[in-house]
């Protein structure tokens, strides 16, 4: 795109997308260490992640006070503003999946480590690995300004759902084999969760980079596949 | 010089307003492949645009792309001056104002005019309203004093006058002048306002006063604005055109001109991007 002739607001949106570009990639080695740290029970990889958390909250404020700032200075009108309210939205959801992979890393202590469920942690692994390809996929859409990246990734969510659908009902069939298992299978049921949860704001950024481009909302009704809000598991006999 | 000629310029009110959609609308002014000339100099090329009725249309564009030109022509008062002509149609309730049998001072009343600096009359305040008046109606004392009250009151003027309505327009701060010459433009009841880059010369209080008067005034009227306050467009206009080098190149709902704009031209504009 042309230079605005006041060349300062294009370095200060530059510096927005800058900003949210290294907030990207923050949550992104935050999640794939929480769940590094989960599958090798890490603790001090854990702590690591955890701390991590700081920094990408920072970034959001540092990212809000340049958006207020740029838009009591400029103006901005059309493809400039929404390129601001759209960095406000992605930061909130990268802060947001800073979070969850936080809590994904407070759970591995309280994880007992004696306890055999490589299966089940594999699903989580593999989840995650879907997850951190979806966020990989819509920062670089973001950063392009790429609508059909963001479409695809914005479909690709119900592949996510339906790997948690598989890990939920599994879960739920270790549990009712052993008590002793319950505590391991709750944490994990709630990483799984987060892990949905990050896809879901991987889909809100495939969204706001669509606004940003085409400058409407997208009108489709996103397919969704989570379904673990109805799913039950018959007792054994 | 009639009294509409002289009205004096408003400054554009600031909020963009849920955009009207075009269809249902009445056309107050239907304007149909108009060209104007400066001599050989063609200043504005196959414009087709509508002013709705009861809303704020604003006019935005670089200096010099043909907006003033346009409002110029809707009350024809370059007709005033020599080698200017317009060809088309400029319909006001389908009647076409550039046949050759117009009224002009009819019409001017019709469409009033407020100018970039406040043009009052060297006379007092209460002349500046009635003088007009009396160019189409003869009124009592008491029905004249009332209407210049109303007019006073309609541009937000009158508390701070009401006390010294001998006193000479001139007077006035410029924020009060161009109110001033907005409530000589309300007082002949005219049917269509045209505001040419009205709150240049203002502060922004004044500014402000002026664009709550527009936001007030669009009931009862039909409004033009010209600016090249891209904000003030967006905060007072129901619906925007962008024109460039005379031509018309985009017009629409002002929510959507600027949040985002059909025309990569208009949306280089109005984003500071030009040339």
């Amino acid at each position: 795109m042309e230079q605005h002739t006041a060349r300062a607001f294009d370095i200060d949106l530059q510096d927005l997308a800058r900003l949210v570009a290294e907030m990207g990639g923050l949550a992104e080695k935050q999640i794939g260490e929480s769940v590094d740290a989960l599958n090798s029970h890490d603790l001090a990889l854990a702590q690591r992640v955890i701390a991590l958390d700081d920094k990408i909250d920072m970034l959001q404020r540092e990212i809000e006070e340049k958006a207020i700032l740029t838009i009591a200075r400029r103006q901005p009108m059309a493809v400039d503003l929404r390129d601001i309210v759209g960095a406000l939205r992605v930061a909130n959801d990268l802060e947001r999946i800073g979070d969850l992979a936080k809590n994904i890393a407070k759970r591995v202590g309280a994880l007992d480590d004696d306890i055999e469920l490589t299966k089940v942690l594999r699903g989580v692994e593999h989840m995650a690995d879907l997850v951190l390809s979806q966020i990989k996929d819509v920062l670089d859409a973001y950063t392009r300004r790429d609508v059909e990246k963001a479409l695809a990734v914005w479909r690709g969510d119900e592949e996510v759902d339906a790997v948690n659908n598989s890990l939920f009902r599994e879960l739920l069939t270790y549990m009712m084999e052993d008590p002793r298992n319950i505590s391991l299978c709750i944490h994990l049921l709630f990483c799984a969760k987060n892990i949905e949860r990050m896809g879901d704001h991987a889909t809100n950024i495939a969204e706001t980079v669509y606004y940003i481009v085409e400058g409407r909302p997208l009108a489709d009704e996103r397919p969704k596949g989570d379904t673990t809000a109805s799913a039950t598991v018959a007792f054994p006999a | 010089m009639t009294l509409a000629e002289s009205a004096t310029s408003t400054p554009p009110p600031l909020v963009a307003h849920a955009a009207p959609v075009s269809e249902g609308l009445a056309e107050k002014v239907s304007v149909r492949g108009l060209n104007f000339y400066y001599g050989d100099n063609r200043a504005l090329k196959d414009v087709t645009v509508a002013l709705y009725a009861g809303l704020v249309t604003a006019f935005i564009g670089p200096s010099g792309c043909g907006k003033s030109t346009f409002l110029r022509v809707l009350n024809r008062i370059y007709d005033l001056y020599p080698n200017q002509r317009a060809e088309g149609q400029v319909l006001l309730d389908n009647q076409d104002v550039l046949s050759p049998g117009q009224d002009l001072n009819l019409l001017r009343a019709r469409v009033g005019m407020v100018f970039q600096k406040p043009t009052p009359f060297p006379m007092s305040i209460y002349e500046n309203i009635a003088f007009g008046i009396r160019l189409y109606e003869s009124l009592s004392k008491a029905d004249m004093d009332a209407r210049v009250e109303s007019a006073l009151r309609r541009a937000a003027l009158w508390d701070e006058v009401k006390d010294k309505l001998g006193a000479n327009g001139l007077s006035l701060s410029g924020g009060q002048q161009q109110r001033l010459c907005i409530a000589r433009t309300v007082a002949i009841k005219p049917e269509v306002i045209l505001l040419d880059e009205p709150c240049s010369a203002l502060d922004p209080i004044a500014t402000a006063k002026i664009e709550e008067l527009i936001d007030e005034l669009k009931s009862d009227y039909t409004i033009a604005i010209v600016t090249h306050n891209m904000q003030q467009a967006a905060r007072v206009s129901d619906y925007t055109a962008f024109m460039f080098l005379g031509e018309l190149v985009e017009f629409g709902p002002t929510t959507k001109i600027f949040t985002s704009p059909s025309e990569r031209r208009t949306q280089d504009y109005i984003t500071g991007r030009f040339g």
